[in-house]
């Protein structure tokens, strides 16, 4: 196992050299100067010169990649061209409201997608199984950014019982520890701002759960009903177990193994959502960050978002697999 | 004539398209999806109105269910005064078409690569599947999102955005396709009659590796539709005045708080039942060309 471990450590190397070399010729590839780009399309000539020297523009590509994978490495991707800010501090200054998103979503989708899988295996081909099966099919075909819209409009618009967007009612005070406001105000024992960052949340984690919802349920179901086939289980109901203890009790445990690769995988598709639903809901996170990067052709944040995450996914997955081989003993990687 | 020859002999696609007929829920699923295209291919005869005939006159009105509603303009107008019914008929082509030709893209270089990998082995193998890794390191949305806004704006440049991510999925699959029948009898009873690599390659490893490829590209085009909408919503994808889902979508957004919902809501629906559909469908492929494969979940 340890040399596995190495093996897959020793690849994520040249997995995370090839990511970087890509973010940076695909952001170099793009069109416009990024001299002209630092400096609006009225600069001298001198200055633009100036610049170009000032940042290497004038080097080999390839020297200019080392220069910006010295300092990428150093945690340095430079400053943001729109708020001339530094990249690394805007993006953990965002890094708590889009994680508090995601591990409400990641609850609310785990807890709720489990329970409906088990329903569904256990009582297959019932009305309820039927229910399961047929929300699920509709919430991987669902487009994230339209169900946020409607829930909007439905319980913000029509209804008037959540906030159109945001994280905290204007005007409500509350003290900044971690930045999560919902643990922030547990933590400073505020009850009113609980209420409210709640209120701001609800809505958002729902839309960013629905697929990852129907994803574990669907993976769950199927997995229970290869596991309620097996002879242990056959073994266990005719030793006189009750169905309850046999289900609860003996099934659950392997049938959800496989379900951990499925909550690590969709860690990206949160990171794809949260671009989606921090846009409509206007939360100031890490997805409406580069989205609004992308689209204002802010490259020192697309390259150094881009390659931070990506290097964040690659870990998660590895993650995901060395778990894997912890709690199912069974699984030898070669 | 004897008992046995009254057997009618199947080839494999006869044999599955059986299947497939069997399977009530793929039927519903390619039901919906032939309806659909046909209705978006043939937006020029079914659409009432022209996908770009504005009047501000008769703008944000809306459709049947109400007494407000303008006669001829079914699902109500947006907010330039066209009417919404014609744009989504006109906006499926862009949103569908942009989902097919990204996954043509995925399909023709993933295969390839995932049969360069799978049949040679090797270096090429170790090569191709360390192109695979990396770009299986973004996210997907997000790389898309990179792709398209780096490239600039526009449909071509989020069709190449989302071909470029689905291709390592397709590579993978292929690859895992050809490992399986390349260790079959009758590929090294074609080795032992010394047939060449290409008629080996393209007379029985792609023909026997097409099943997973159905079923993943179908589910994969489900997936690609809703990613294709999403760079429209998000600005990178179609630019306006095009009529594309997503696009339509996030230009209603701002127009939800006056209580025009329809405007936002009928795109959406649009959206969700053209996934639906590919989805019913690939998995009754599943079930049919993939048996092995029966009752998984889509990962």
């Amino acid at each position: 196992m340890k040399e596995y471990i190495l093996k897959r450590l020793a690849m994520l190397v040249i997995v995370l050299l090839g990511v970087s070399l890509i973010t940076f010729v695909l952001v170099r590839a793009a069109p416009g100067d990024p001299a002209v780009n630092l400096l609006g399309q009225h600069a001298t000539a001198e200055k633009i010169e100036e610049i170009r020297e000032k940042y290497h523009l004038n080097d080999p590509i390839y020297v200019q990649y080392y220069i910006w994978l010295k300092m990428a490495v150093k945690g340095d991707f430079g400053r943001s061209i729109e708020s001339r800010e530094f990249v690394t501090r805007e993006i953990m200054e965002r890094v708590p409201m889009t994680l508090e998103l995601s591990l409400i979503a990641m609850i609310i989708a785990s807890v709720i997608g489990i329970i409906a899988g088990i329903i569904s295996a256990v009582h297959q081909y019932s009305a309820a199984d039927y229910g399961v099966m047929i929300g699920a099919l509709f919430g991987i075909s669902m487009p994230v950014f339209w169900l946020g819209l409607m829930l909007m409009f439905i319980f913000s618009v029509k209804l008037g019982i959540t906030p159109v967007g945001g994280r905290l009612t204007a005007g409500m005070e509350l003290e900044r520890i971690t930045g999560m406001y919902i643990l922030d105000s547990i933590l400073t024992l505020n009850g009113t701002a609980l209420v409210d960052s709640i209120k701001h949340l609800i809505l958002p984690s729902v839309a960013l759960a629905t697929i990852p919802m129907a994803t574990i349920a669907r993976m769950t179901r199927s997995s229970m009903l290869e596991v309620l086939r097996q002879d242990y289980i056959r073994t266990e109901r005719a030793k006189g177990l009750s169905e309850r203890a046999v289900v609860y009790k003996h099934a659950i445990k392997n049938a959800l193994i496989p379900i951990v690769t499925v909550i690590g995988m969709n860690i990206g598709l949160l990171m794809g959502g949260a671009v989606l639903t921090e846009t409509i809901f206007s939360l100031p996170g890490l997805g409406k960050y580069i989205a609004d990067a992308i689209l204002a052709y802010d490259y020192p944040v697309v390259q150094g978002f881009t390659l931070i995450f990506a290097t964040v996914f690659v870990l998660v997955n590895l993650a995901t697999d060395i778990l894997y081989l912890y709690i199912d003993p069974r699984i030898k990687y070669k | 004539m004897t008992e046995d020859t009254k057997f009618k002999r199947r080839t494999r696609t006869q044999d599955t398209i059986r299947q497939l007929k069997k399977n009530k829920t793929a039927m519903v699923g390619l039901a919906m999806l032939l309806a659909i295209f046909i209705l978006c291919i043939g937006a020029p005869i079914f659409a009432p109105h022209g996908p770009y005939d504005a009047d501000l006159d008769r703008g944000s009105k809306p459709g049947f269910w109400s007494d407000d509603c303008i006669p001829g303009y079914y699902l109500g107008t947006d907010y330039l005064g066209r009417d919404l019914l014609s744009r989504i008929l006109y906006g499926g082509r862009v949103t569908l078409s942009v989902g097919f030709v990204a996954l043509g893209f995925a399909l023709i270089v993933g295969t390839s690569m995932g049969m360069s990998a799978g049949y040679f082995g090797g270096k090429i193998d170790s090569i191709l599947m360390r192109i695979v890794d990396i770009l299986f390191a973004y996210p997907a949305l997000l790389l898309a999102l990179v792709i398209a806004g780096t490239l600039g704006r526009g449909i071509d440049k989020a069709m190449l955005a989302i071909g470029v991510v689905y291709t390592p999925q397709m590579a993978r699959v292929m690859r895992g396709a050809v490992l399986i029948i390349k260790e079959t009898e009758y590929i090294e009873a074609e080795h032992a009659i010394g047939s060449s690599t290409s008629r080996i390659i393209f007379k029985h490893v792609l023909p026997n590796s097409l099943a997973p490829i159905i079923v993943y590209s179908t589910l994969m085009l489900a997936t690609a539709i809703l990613d294709a909408a999403a760079l429209g919503f998000l600005g990178v994808g179609a630019q306006s005045p095009s009529p594309e889902w997503g696009l339509s979508l996030s230009i209603a957004r701002k127009y939800l708080v006056t209580g025009a919902w329809w405007a936002a809501t009928f795109p959406g629906v649009a959206i969700l039942l053209s996934v639906i559909s590919l989805n019913l469908l690939g998995d009754g492929l599943r079930d049919a060309l993939d048996p092995r494969l029966k009752g998984g979940a889509k990962l």
